[in-house]
Protein backbone atom coordinates (compact mmCIF):
# COMPACT_ATOMS: atom_id res chain seq x y z
CA UNK A 1 0.00 0.00 0.00
CA UNK A 2 3.06 2.36 1.01
CA UNK A 3 4.99 1.62 -2.04
CA UNK A 4 1.30 2.28 -4.61
CA UNK A 5 1.25 5.65 -2.55
CA UNK A 6 4.97 6.43 -3.12
CA UNK A 7 4.57 5.43 -6.89
CA UNK A 8 1.23 7.20 -7.30
CA UNK A 9 2.58 10.42 -5.54
CA UNK A 10 5.69 10.90 -8.66
CA UNK A 11 4.16 13.87 -10.29
CA UNK A 12 3.97 12.39 -13.60
CA UNK A 13 0.82 10.53 -12.23
CA UNK A 14 -0.19 13.01 -9.61
CA UNK A 15 -0.67 16.13 -11.78
CA UNK A 16 -3.07 14.56 -13.75
CA UNK A 17 -4.96 12.70 -10.60
CA UNK A 18 -4.51 16.03 -8.77
CA UNK A 19 -5.93 17.59 -12.08
CA UNK A 20 -8.76 15.13 -12.77
CA UNK A 21 -9.71 15.23 -9.07
CA UNK A 22 -9.96 19.17 -9.59
CA UNK A 23 -12.21 18.82 -12.78
CA UNK A 24 -14.68 16.63 -10.36
CA UNK A 25 -14.70 18.94 -7.78
CA UNK A 26 -15.97 21.67 -9.54
CA UNK A 27 -18.06 19.75 -12.39
CA UNK A 28 -19.90 18.30 -8.96
CA UNK A 29 -19.63 20.88 -6.82
CA UNK A 30 -23.34 20.63 -5.37
CA UNK A 31 -22.34 17.64 -3.87
CA UNK A 32 -19.06 18.26 -2.79
CA UNK A 33 -20.12 21.78 -1.02
CA UNK A 34 -22.57 20.36 1.13
CA UNK A 35 -21.73 20.01 4.53
CA UNK A 36 -22.23 16.42 4.63
CA UNK A 37 -19.95 16.17 2.24
CA UNK A 38 -16.99 18.01 4.45
CA UNK A 39 -18.14 16.18 6.92
CA UNK A 40 -17.28 12.49 5.67
CA UNK A 41 -14.28 13.81 4.44
CA UNK A 42 -13.10 14.80 7.50
CA UNK A 43 -14.10 11.36 9.48
CA UNK A 44 -12.22 10.23 7.01
CA UNK A 45 -9.19 12.67 6.60
CA UNK A 46 -8.84 11.58 10.51
CA UNK A 47 -7.77 7.73 10.36
CA UNK A 48 -5.87 8.44 6.97
CA UNK A 49 -3.66 11.21 8.73
CA UNK A 50 -3.05 8.76 11.50
CA UNK A 51 -2.20 5.69 9.13
CA UNK A 52 0.36 8.34 6.96
CA UNK A 53 1.93 10.00 10.30
CA UNK A 54 2.18 6.63 11.57
CA UNK A 55 5.36 6.26 9.37
CA UNK A 56 8.54 7.66 10.26
CA UNK A 57 9.74 9.04 6.85
CA UNK A 58 6.75 10.79 6.28
CA UNK A 59 6.36 11.90 9.89
CA UNK A 60 10.05 13.21 9.45
CA UNK A 61 9.09 15.63 6.79
CA UNK A 62 5.74 16.91 7.83
CA UNK A 63 7.74 17.65 11.30
CA UNK A 64 10.31 19.30 9.78
CA UNK A 65 9.78 23.26 11.10
CA UNK A 66 9.94 24.17 7.73
CA UNK A 67 7.38 22.42 6.47
CA UNK A 68 4.88 23.17 9.17
CA UNK A 69 3.78 26.48 7.41
CA UNK A 70 2.80 23.85 4.51
CA UNK A 71 0.77 21.33 6.49
CA UNK A 72 -1.70 24.12 8.02
CA UNK A 73 -1.94 25.56 4.56
CA UNK A 74 -3.10 22.17 2.87
CA UNK A 75 -5.79 22.47 5.71
CA UNK A 76 -6.86 26.21 5.57
CA UNK A 77 -6.90 25.83 1.56
CA UNK A 78 -8.82 22.55 1.66
CA UNK A 79 -10.87 24.17 3.96
CA UNK A 80 -11.50 27.68 1.93
CA UNK A 81 -12.28 25.78 -0.90
CA UNK A 82 -14.74 23.88 0.14
CA UNK A 83 -16.49 26.80 2.28
CA UNK A 84 -16.23 28.80 -1.30
CA UNK A 85 -17.99 25.55 -2.84
CA UNK A 86 -20.69 25.78 -0.40
CA UNK A 87 -21.48 29.14 -0.62
CA UNK A 88 -21.48 28.71 -4.33
CA UNK A 89 -23.98 25.92 -4.16
CA UNK A 90 -26.08 27.05 -1.88
CA UNK A 91 -26.57 30.27 -3.72
CA UNK A 92 -26.83 28.71 -7.40
CA UNK A 93 -29.83 26.94 -5.86
CA UNK A 94 -30.91 29.79 -4.82
CA UNK A 95 -30.91 31.50 -8.11
CA UNK A 96 -32.16 28.56 -9.67
CA UNK A 97 -35.48 29.05 -7.85
CA UNK A 98 -35.80 32.79 -8.59
CA UNK A 99 -34.81 33.80 -5.33
CA UNK A 100 -31.81 36.40 -4.54
CA UNK A 101 -28.19 34.85 -3.30
CA UNK A 102 -27.77 34.73 0.40
CA UNK A 103 -25.76 37.78 0.80
CA UNK A 104 -29.03 39.71 -0.62
CA UNK A 105 -31.35 38.60 2.05
CA UNK A 106 -33.01 41.44 3.85
CA UNK A 107 -31.00 40.20 6.99
CA UNK A 108 -27.48 40.09 6.11
CA UNK A 109 -28.20 43.23 3.34
CA UNK A 110 -28.35 45.12 7.13
CA UNK A 111 -25.05 47.57 7.41
CA UNK A 112 -23.29 48.44 10.46
CA UNK A 113 -20.29 51.12 10.53
CA UNK A 114 -16.72 50.32 10.45
CA UNK A 115 -15.64 52.03 13.47
CA UNK A 116 -15.99 50.20 15.89
CA UNK A 117 -17.34 47.10 14.03
CA UNK A 118 -14.42 46.41 11.63
CA UNK A 119 -11.66 48.28 13.16
CA UNK A 120 -12.09 46.35 16.51
CA UNK A 121 -12.29 43.21 14.79
CA UNK A 122 -9.02 43.68 13.05
CA UNK A 123 -7.38 44.67 15.95
CA UNK A 124 -7.90 41.73 17.64
CA UNK A 125 -6.94 39.62 14.69
CA UNK A 126 -3.75 41.98 14.49
CA UNK A 127 -3.40 41.12 18.08
CA UNK A 128 -4.02 37.30 17.83
CA UNK A 129 -1.95 36.88 15.00
CA UNK A 130 1.10 38.63 16.78
CA UNK A 131 1.02 36.07 19.74
CA UNK A 132 0.18 33.37 17.18
CA UNK A 133 3.60 34.25 15.62
CA UNK A 134 5.29 34.93 18.71
CA UNK A 135 4.34 31.69 20.14
CA UNK A 136 5.04 30.02 17.22
CA UNK A 137 8.86 31.61 16.99
CA UNK A 138 9.34 30.20 20.40
CA UNK A 139 8.15 26.53 19.85
CA UNK A 140 10.04 26.02 16.32
CA UNK A 141 13.06 28.22 16.49
CA UNK A 142 15.04 28.89 13.12
CA UNK A 143 17.92 27.38 12.66
CA UNK A 144 21.40 28.39 12.96
CA UNK A 145 23.83 27.19 10.15
CA UNK A 146 27.42 27.68 9.82
CA UNK A 147 28.37 30.96 7.85
CA UNK A 148 27.75 31.49 4.23
CA UNK A 149 29.87 30.18 2.21
CA UNK A 150 29.59 30.61 -1.85
CA UNK A 151 31.75 27.48 -3.00
CA UNK A 152 29.00 25.53 -1.06
CA UNK A 153 25.37 24.68 -0.89
CA UNK A 154 23.15 22.56 1.27
CA UNK A 155 20.86 19.83 -0.53
CA UNK A 156 18.65 19.96 -1.31
CA UNK A 157 18.68 23.23 -1.15
CA UNK A 158 14.93 24.87 -0.75
CA UNK A 159 13.92 28.34 -1.27
CA UNK A 160 11.60 29.81 1.33
CA UNK A 161 8.18 27.47 1.40
CA UNK A 162 6.03 30.13 -0.39
CA UNK A 163 8.57 30.41 -3.19
CA UNK A 164 8.68 26.48 -3.79
CA UNK A 165 5.98 26.51 -6.32
CA UNK A 166 8.71 28.99 -8.32
CA UNK A 167 11.29 26.45 -7.96
CA UNK A 168 9.42 23.71 -9.18
CA UNK A 169 8.74 25.71 -12.02
CA UNK A 170 12.51 26.33 -12.63
CA UNK A 171 13.24 22.78 -13.09
CA UNK A 172 11.01 22.99 -16.15
CA UNK A 173 11.96 26.27 -17.56
CA UNK A 174 15.15 28.05 -17.84
CA UNK A 175 15.61 30.67 -15.42
CA UNK A 176 15.18 33.94 -17.08
CA UNK A 177 11.71 32.50 -18.20
CA UNK A 178 10.61 30.95 -14.88
CA UNK A 179 12.72 33.34 -12.41
CA UNK A 180 11.44 36.64 -14.55
CA UNK A 181 8.43 36.51 -17.40
CA UNK A 182 6.40 33.73 -15.47
CA UNK A 183 6.10 35.22 -12.07
CA UNK A 184 6.00 38.82 -13.81
CA UNK A 185 3.25 37.96 -16.18
CA UNK A 186 1.29 35.78 -13.01
CA UNK A 187 1.52 39.90 -10.97
CA UNK A 188 0.79 41.33 -14.33
CA UNK A 189 -1.99 39.00 -14.41
CA UNK A 190 -3.49 38.71 -11.28
CA UNK A 191 -3.75 42.88 -11.41
CA UNK A 192 -5.55 42.67 -15.02
CA UNK A 193 -8.32 40.57 -13.85
CA UNK A 194 -10.93 43.15 -12.97
CA UNK A 195 -10.15 45.06 -16.68
CA UNK A 196 -10.18 41.91 -18.34
CA UNK A 197 -13.55 40.04 -16.37
CA UNK A 198 -16.54 42.87 -17.14
CA UNK A 199 -19.04 40.07 -16.30
CA UNK A 200 -20.90 41.64 -13.66
CA UNK A 201 -22.28 38.48 -12.04
CA UNK A 202 -21.14 37.62 -9.15
CA UNK A 203 -20.64 41.23 -7.44
CA UNK A 204 -20.93 40.42 -3.91
CA UNK A 205 -22.09 37.08 -3.24
CA UNK A 206 -20.68 33.59 -4.24
CA UNK A 207 -21.81 31.85 -7.44
CA UNK A 208 -20.39 29.29 -9.35
CA UNK A 209 -23.09 28.97 -12.19
CA UNK A 210 -22.74 32.56 -13.07
CA UNK A 211 -19.01 33.01 -13.56
CA UNK A 212 -17.69 29.26 -14.69
CA UNK A 213 -15.18 30.28 -16.93
CA UNK A 214 -13.63 32.90 -14.27
CA UNK A 215 -13.79 30.32 -11.48
CA UNK A 216 -12.00 27.51 -13.55
CA UNK A 217 -9.21 28.99 -14.64
CA UNK A 218 -8.31 31.15 -11.55
CA UNK A 219 -9.17 28.18 -9.46
CA UNK A 220 -6.86 25.90 -11.90
CA UNK A 221 -4.07 27.64 -12.09
CA UNK A 222 -4.26 28.99 -8.28
CA UNK A 223 -4.80 25.08 -6.60
CA UNK A 224 -2.97 22.61 -9.31
CA UNK A 225 0.01 25.05 -10.69
CA UNK A 226 0.65 27.06 -7.29
CA UNK A 227 -0.57 25.03 -4.27
CA UNK A 228 0.04 21.74 -5.70
CA UNK A 229 3.65 22.62 -6.94
CA UNK A 230 4.60 24.26 -3.19
CA UNK A 231 2.70 20.76 -2.01
CA UNK A 232 5.07 18.47 -4.35
CA UNK A 233 8.28 21.08 -3.61
CA UNK A 234 8.40 20.40 0.56
CA UNK A 235 7.59 17.07 0.82
CA UNK A 236 8.25 15.10 -2.03
CA UNK A 237 11.69 16.86 -3.51
CA UNK A 238 14.75 15.41 -1.25
CA UNK A 239 18.57 15.31 -2.41
CA UNK A 240 19.18 16.26 -5.43
CA UNK A 241 15.94 17.57 -6.28
CA UNK A 242 15.23 13.92 -6.68
CA UNK A 243 11.43 13.01 -6.53
CA UNK A 244 10.98 10.89 -3.11
CA UNK A 245 7.83 9.66 -2.18
CA UNK A 246 5.67 10.47 0.99
CA UNK A 247 6.92 7.35 2.53
CA UNK A 248 10.42 7.27 1.14
CA UNK A 249 14.04 7.78 3.03
CA UNK A 250 15.92 10.62 1.48
CA UNK A 251 18.86 8.68 -0.19
CA UNK A 252 21.80 10.60 -0.86
CA UNK A 253 22.26 8.22 -3.61
CA UNK A 254 18.59 7.50 -5.32
CA UNK A 255 19.55 7.52 -8.91
CA UNK A 256 17.02 8.44 -11.05
CA UNK A 257 17.55 8.64 -15.01
CA UNK A 258 16.70 11.56 -16.19
CA UNK A 259 18.62 12.18 -19.34
CA UNK A 260 17.01 14.61 -20.90
CA UNK A 261 17.67 15.74 -24.81
CA UNK A 262 15.97 19.01 -26.49
CA UNK A 263 13.57 19.34 -29.53
CA UNK A 264 16.07 20.09 -32.24
CA UNK A 265 18.04 16.50 -31.43
CA UNK A 266 14.60 14.71 -31.31
CA UNK A 267 14.09 16.53 -34.70
CA UNK A 268 17.33 16.50 -36.82
CA UNK A 269 19.25 13.37 -35.13
CA UNK A 270 16.10 10.94 -33.99
CA UNK A 271 13.91 12.04 -36.38
CA UNK A 272 15.73 13.11 -39.74
CA UNK A 273 18.83 10.82 -38.44
CA UNK A 274 21.73 13.46 -39.58
CA UNK A 275 23.69 15.85 -37.64
CA UNK A 276 23.02 19.15 -36.09
CA UNK A 277 22.95 22.15 -38.56
CA UNK A 278 25.58 24.72 -37.80
CA UNK A 279 22.91 27.58 -37.95
CA UNK A 280 21.84 28.24 -34.92
CA UNK A 281 18.38 29.56 -36.21
CA UNK A 282 17.74 26.62 -38.47
CA UNK A 283 18.84 24.21 -36.10
CA UNK A 284 16.12 25.67 -33.92
CA UNK A 285 13.72 26.73 -36.45
CA UNK A 286 10.91 23.69 -35.36
CA UNK A 287 10.98 24.93 -31.81
CA UNK A 288 10.90 28.57 -32.36
CA UNK A 289 7.98 27.77 -35.48
CA UNK A 290 6.10 25.87 -32.97
CA UNK A 291 6.65 28.54 -29.62
CA UNK A 292 5.33 31.61 -32.47
CA UNK A 293 2.57 28.99 -33.04
CA UNK A 294 1.51 28.53 -30.02
CA UNK A 295 1.65 32.19 -28.22
CA UNK A 296 0.58 34.03 -31.78
CA UNK A 297 -0.95 31.63 -34.02
CA UNK A 298 -3.35 29.87 -31.51
CA UNK A 299 -5.65 32.97 -30.67
CA UNK A 300 -6.76 34.12 -34.23
CA UNK A 301 -7.80 30.20 -34.10
CA UNK A 302 -9.56 30.08 -30.83
CA UNK A 303 -11.17 33.66 -31.86
CA UNK A 304 -13.11 31.70 -34.78
CA UNK A 305 -14.17 29.18 -32.23
CA UNK A 306 -18.08 29.51 -30.70
CA UNK A 307 -15.86 29.77 -27.55
CA UNK A 308 -13.99 32.54 -28.60
CA UNK A 309 -16.58 34.32 -30.75
CA UNK A 310 -18.83 34.63 -27.69
CA UNK A 311 -16.05 35.99 -25.68
CA UNK A 312 -14.95 38.52 -28.21
CA UNK A 313 -19.18 39.29 -28.29
CA UNK A 314 -19.07 40.11 -24.35
CA UNK A 315 -15.88 41.70 -23.72
CA UNK A 316 -14.48 42.91 -27.38
CA UNK A 317 -11.56 41.76 -29.02
CA UNK A 318 -8.73 43.46 -27.09
CA UNK A 319 -9.78 42.20 -23.69
CA UNK A 320 -10.06 38.66 -25.32
CA UNK A 321 -6.27 38.70 -26.71
CA UNK A 322 -5.17 39.72 -23.63
CA UNK A 323 -6.93 36.90 -21.58
CA UNK A 324 -5.97 34.15 -24.56
CA UNK A 325 -2.66 35.29 -23.87
CA UNK A 326 -2.35 34.66 -20.12
CA UNK A 327 -4.43 31.59 -20.53
CA UNK A 328 -1.80 30.18 -23.16
CA UNK A 329 1.29 31.22 -20.64
CA UNK A 330 -0.61 29.61 -18.09
CA UNK A 331 -1.16 26.63 -20.12
CA UNK A 332 2.61 26.86 -21.26
CA UNK A 333 3.59 24.84 -17.43
CA UNK A 334 1.64 22.11 -17.66
CA UNK A 335 2.43 21.84 -20.95
CA UNK A 336 5.77 21.68 -20.80
CA UNK A 337 5.80 19.20 -17.23
CA UNK A 338 4.11 16.89 -19.29
CA UNK A 339 6.73 17.17 -22.19
CA UNK A 340 9.33 16.71 -19.58
CA UNK A 341 7.63 13.55 -18.38
CA UNK A 342 6.71 11.77 -21.35
CA UNK A 343 9.71 12.46 -23.73
CA UNK A 344 12.47 13.69 -21.29
CA UNK A 345 12.36 16.61 -23.32
CA UNK A 346 14.68 19.76 -22.03
CA UNK A 347 13.66 22.63 -24.01
CA UNK A 348 11.72 23.43 -27.12
CA UNK A 349 14.00 26.35 -28.31
CA UNK A 350 17.51 25.87 -26.63
CA UNK A 351 20.04 28.89 -28.26
CA UNK A 352 22.16 28.66 -24.71
CA UNK A 353 25.01 30.93 -27.05
CA UNK A 354 22.51 33.78 -26.97
CA UNK A 355 21.26 32.37 -23.38
CA UNK A 356 17.38 32.34 -24.31
CA UNK A 357 15.81 28.67 -24.19
CA UNK A 358 11.89 28.22 -24.09
CA UNK B 1 1.60 97.67 20.39
CA UNK B 2 5.33 97.07 19.74
CA UNK B 3 4.97 93.50 21.03
CA UNK B 4 2.88 92.38 18.48
CA UNK B 5 5.07 93.21 16.10
CA UNK B 6 7.62 91.37 17.69
CA UNK B 7 6.17 88.71 17.52
CA UNK B 8 6.69 88.45 13.86
CA UNK B 9 9.31 87.90 11.91
CA UNK B 10 10.26 90.26 9.30
CA UNK B 11 11.43 89.52 5.39
CA UNK B 12 15.04 89.22 6.24
CA UNK B 13 14.78 87.36 9.37
CA UNK B 14 12.10 84.98 7.61
CA UNK B 15 15.36 84.16 5.36
CA UNK B 16 17.98 83.73 7.20
CA UNK B 17 15.64 81.47 9.30
CA UNK B 18 14.71 79.29 6.44
CA UNK B 19 18.61 79.78 5.10
CA UNK B 20 19.76 77.56 8.31
CA UNK B 21 16.73 75.21 7.84
CA UNK B 22 17.82 74.33 4.29
CA UNK B 23 20.92 73.94 5.02
CA UNK B 24 20.51 72.22 7.93
CA UNK B 25 18.02 69.38 6.32
CA UNK B 26 20.28 69.42 3.49
CA UNK B 27 23.03 68.38 5.68
CA UNK B 28 20.82 65.84 7.52
CA UNK B 29 19.44 64.17 4.28
CA UNK B 30 23.12 64.30 2.89
CA UNK B 31 24.63 62.54 5.91
CA UNK B 32 21.82 59.61 5.35
CA UNK B 33 22.27 58.60 2.20
CA UNK B 34 26.05 58.64 2.33
CA UNK B 35 25.31 56.56 5.51
CA UNK B 36 23.29 54.02 3.39
CA UNK B 37 25.96 54.25 0.41
CA UNK B 38 28.63 53.16 2.45
CA UNK B 39 25.88 50.37 4.07
CA UNK B 40 25.56 49.13 0.84
CA UNK B 41 29.37 48.39 0.77
CA UNK B 42 30.60 45.14 2.64
CA UNK B 43 32.74 45.58 5.60
CA UNK B 44 34.97 42.58 5.06
CA UNK B 45 35.21 41.01 1.42
CA UNK B 46 35.24 37.13 1.10
CA UNK B 47 35.88 37.15 -2.90
CA UNK B 48 38.00 33.96 -3.23
CA UNK B 49 40.95 35.17 -5.68
CA UNK B 50 40.32 35.09 -8.83
CA UNK B 51 43.97 33.62 -10.04
CA UNK B 52 45.81 30.79 -8.41
CA UNK B 53 48.78 28.09 -7.96
CA UNK B 54 47.32 24.71 -8.63
CA UNK B 55 50.86 22.91 -7.81
CA UNK B 56 51.85 20.54 -10.35
CA UNK B 57 49.99 18.21 -12.70
CA UNK B 58 51.58 15.13 -11.42
CA UNK B 59 49.75 16.06 -8.26
CA UNK B 60 46.12 15.14 -9.91
CA UNK B 61 44.66 11.89 -10.15
CA UNK B 62 42.75 10.76 -12.71
CA UNK B 63 39.38 11.84 -12.10
CA UNK B 64 37.60 14.63 -10.41
CA UNK B 65 39.94 16.77 -7.37
CA UNK B 66 38.24 18.55 -4.98
CA UNK B 67 41.01 20.07 -3.23
CA UNK B 68 39.92 23.88 -4.77
CA UNK B 69 36.49 23.41 -4.46
CA UNK B 70 35.98 25.29 -1.28
CA UNK B 71 38.27 27.94 -1.58
CA UNK B 72 37.97 29.00 -4.94
CA UNK B 73 35.09 27.14 -6.68
CA UNK B 74 37.17 24.89 -9.07
CA UNK B 75 37.33 21.11 -9.68
CA UNK B 76 40.15 20.22 -11.00
CA UNK B 77 39.23 16.99 -13.56
CA UNK B 78 42.39 15.12 -15.45
CA UNK B 79 40.54 12.82 -18.31
CA UNK B 80 41.35 11.37 -21.42
CA UNK B 81 44.71 12.75 -21.00
CA UNK B 82 43.56 16.39 -20.55
CA UNK B 83 43.48 18.51 -17.17
CA UNK B 84 41.04 21.34 -16.82
CA UNK B 85 39.68 23.63 -14.51
CA UNK B 86 35.57 23.37 -14.11
CA UNK B 87 33.57 25.89 -12.59
CA UNK B 88 31.30 24.51 -9.77
CA UNK B 89 28.54 27.16 -10.74
CA UNK B 90 25.32 25.49 -12.32
CA UNK B 91 24.55 26.97 -15.91
CA UNK B 92 21.08 26.71 -14.87
CA UNK B 93 20.48 29.20 -11.89
CA UNK B 94 24.04 29.91 -10.42
CA UNK B 95 23.79 27.07 -7.09
CA UNK B 96 26.88 24.64 -6.12
CA UNK B 97 26.26 21.37 -7.59
CA UNK B 98 27.61 18.32 -5.76
CA UNK B 99 30.67 15.77 -6.59
CA UNK B 100 29.06 12.60 -6.74
CA UNK B 101 31.95 9.87 -7.02
CA UNK B 102 29.59 6.52 -6.78
CA UNK B 103 27.38 7.89 -9.79
CA UNK B 104 30.55 9.43 -11.59
CA UNK B 105 28.55 12.82 -11.96
CA UNK B 106 27.72 16.43 -10.67
CA UNK B 107 24.46 16.68 -9.19
CA UNK B 108 22.68 20.71 -8.56
CA UNK B 109 20.79 20.26 -5.00
CA UNK B 110 18.16 23.08 -6.60
CA UNK B 111 16.70 22.11 -9.39
CA UNK B 112 18.43 18.86 -10.46
CA UNK B 113 20.75 19.39 -12.94
CA UNK B 114 23.37 17.00 -13.67
CA UNK B 115 26.56 17.04 -15.21
CA UNK B 116 28.43 14.49 -16.70
CA UNK B 117 32.34 14.73 -15.27
CA UNK B 118 33.73 16.32 -18.05
CA UNK B 119 31.12 19.35 -17.28
CA UNK B 120 28.48 18.36 -20.12
CA UNK B 121 24.98 18.75 -18.63
CA UNK B 122 22.91 15.73 -19.44
CA UNK B 123 19.85 16.11 -17.00
CA UNK B 124 18.05 18.29 -15.55
CA UNK B 125 16.78 21.93 -16.90
CA UNK B 126 20.74 23.23 -17.53
CA UNK B 127 21.04 25.01 -20.46
CA UNK B 128 24.40 24.05 -21.33
CA UNK B 129 27.92 22.48 -19.73
CA UNK B 130 29.79 24.05 -17.04
CA UNK B 131 32.15 26.75 -17.96
CA UNK B 132 35.94 25.72 -17.64
CA UNK B 133 38.56 28.41 -16.75
CA UNK B 134 42.14 29.52 -18.21
CA UNK B 135 44.42 27.07 -17.17
CA UNK B 136 48.37 27.52 -18.40
CA UNK B 137 51.61 26.10 -16.89
CA UNK B 138 54.04 28.83 -15.38
CA UNK B 139 57.96 28.47 -15.91
CA UNK B 140 58.41 26.50 -12.59
CA UNK B 141 56.24 24.29 -14.32
CA UNK B 142 53.18 25.05 -11.53
CA UNK B 143 49.77 25.28 -12.71
CA UNK B 144 48.19 28.29 -13.18
CA UNK B 145 44.35 28.84 -13.01
CA UNK B 146 42.95 31.86 -14.48
CA UNK B 147 38.98 32.44 -13.13
CA UNK B 148 38.62 35.66 -15.17
CA UNK B 149 38.71 33.69 -18.45
CA UNK B 150 36.33 31.58 -19.15
CA UNK B 151 35.59 29.00 -21.87
CA UNK B 152 32.21 27.63 -23.05
CA UNK B 153 31.25 24.41 -24.86
CA UNK B 154 28.78 25.45 -26.67
CA UNK B 155 30.38 28.40 -28.15
CA UNK B 156 33.19 25.89 -29.11
CA UNK B 157 35.76 26.97 -26.70
CA UNK B 158 36.89 23.94 -25.19
CA UNK B 159 39.48 23.20 -27.84
CA UNK B 160 41.26 26.61 -27.01
CA UNK B 161 44.86 25.32 -25.73
CA UNK B 162 43.99 27.70 -22.76
CA UNK B 163 41.65 25.79 -21.59
CA UNK B 164 43.24 22.78 -20.71
CA UNK B 165 46.42 20.75 -19.98
CA UNK B 166 48.07 18.08 -21.38
CA UNK B 167 49.25 15.43 -19.30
Amino acid sequence: MRELINWIADPIRSFPIFTILFFLMLKHYRVVGTKKFAWIAFLLSIPTFFWFAADPNFFLIITTPDNIPISILIILITFLTWFALYQCAVNDARLEQGLTPMEGTPENREKVWTWPNLVYTELFAIIAGTVFLIVWAIIFKAPLEEPANPTWAPNPAKAPWYFLGLQEMLVYFDPWMAGVVLPGVIVVGLIAIPYIDTNPKGNGYYTFMERKMAMTFFLFGWLALWIYLIIVGTFLRGPNWTFYGPFEFWDLHKVVAAYNVNLSEFFWIKGLGRAMPKNLLLRESVGIILSLGYMFGLPPLIARTKWGMSIIEKTGKVRFYILIGLVLLMGSLPIKMFLRWLFSLKYIVALPEWELNL
Amino acid sequence: MSEDVRLQLNRREFFSFLSVAWIAFTAAVGGLLSLAFRFSYPNVNFEPEMEFLAGRTDEYPPGVDERWKNQFGVWMVKMEGRLFALSNICTHLGCIPTWLPAEIKFKCPCHGSGYYMNGVNFEGPAPRPLERYKITLTAEGKIKVDKTKVFRQEKGEWDNPDSYLTV
